[in-house]
């Protein structure tokens, strides 16, 4: 078994804002993320993949065909985008750097052309990250 | 469950000696660690809790409350201090890396779990040169488990 990751960076904006919650609730519960125009972020993904190396290629998976999938699946969808108003998942679900891990995996697991997703880790800042392992 | 790291920085002095070796021992075993006006770092501490996503807040943890209890338990505590001479947690302790790391994990664990949210202090990850770093789980007791469950 091993290992491959790959890292790609997207920008987009998003603001954080509960409609179940009052105006003061969310300021209180999201602070400066609550600014409904929002805020961006260079967001960098890596994409972690593991499986076996093909005897034949000597590869776990093409890594064409890898950024072909991330570039379709996650960077079309969300790079220079404002996520609350323009991913439709995002209509319903506060897109924090934990929801956005958990939909990029959703996004990327049922479209690798092989080996298995492992791990989705999203920096939102340098010093700031979060790690989804699928469940 | 997701986890979640967050990365802060210090800066301390610290000196590598243990009482109860004689000056030839500590200086063959610490090098010029052992110096006795001490030396410093820049340490790079990465936090990490794992836990369940707020339904209601699509978060795992008040960002605000993990810096909260990292400036007060750790930041406050350590930087620019001297951890020989400054630092009760090191009476008795020699204050290597490891010590540090394994010192600041049972500092914040305790607190994390007292402000009664469900997210869980997961590791501690303490760097001391670019080149350097230690990593405490406490979760895991047993480095096989640990191992096993890394292959998910």
């Amino acid at each position: 078994m091993i290992y491959l990751t790959r890292r790609a960076e997207f920008s987009a904006s998003h603001y954080y804002h509960n409609p179940q919650f009052s105006a003061e609730e969310n300021r209180r519960v999201f602070g400066k993320c609550n600014n409904p125009h929002g805020h961006g972020h260079n967001y960098t993904v890596e994409v972690t993949v593991a499986g076996e190396v093909d005897e034949t290629t000597g590869m776990v998976l093409d890594l064409k065909d890898l950024k072909t999938v991330l570039e379709n699946e996650v960077l079309r969808i969300m790079d220079h985008r404002f996520l609350n108003e323009e991913v439709p998942v995002f209509a319903t679900k506060i897109p924090t750097t934990e929801n956005i891990a958990v939909e990029i995996w959703n996004l990327l697991a049922p479209k690798l052309p092989s080996g298995r997703l492992h791990r989705i880790r999203l920096y939102e800042t340098q010093d700031l990250y979060v790690d989804y392992y699928g469940e | 469950m997701v986890f979640l790291t967050r990365r802060y920085r210090f800066s301390a002095a610290h000196r590598l000696h243990n009482e109860a070796l004689s000056p030839e021992e500590n200086a063959r075993l610490y090098g010029k660690c052992n110096n006795p006006y001490g030396h410093g770092h820049n340490y790079t501490v990465e936090v990490t809790v794992r836990g369940p996503i707020d339904a209601a807040t699509g978060m795992l943890i008040d960002l605000g409350l993990l810096d909260g209890i990292v400036e007060r338990e750790v930041l406050e505590r350590f930087d620019h201090t001297h951890l020989n001479l400054d630092v009760a947690n090191f009476k008795g302790k020699v204050p290597t890396t490891e010590n540090l790391c394994l010192e600041i994990f049972n500092l914040l664990r305790d607190k994390l779990d007292a402000i009664g949210q469900p997210a869980r202090l997961d590791k501690v990850r303490l760097e001391e040169t670019n080149s350097n770093f230690f990593e405490y789980t406490g979760y895991y007791p047993d480095p096989a488990e640990r191992a096993a469950s890394e292959k998910r």
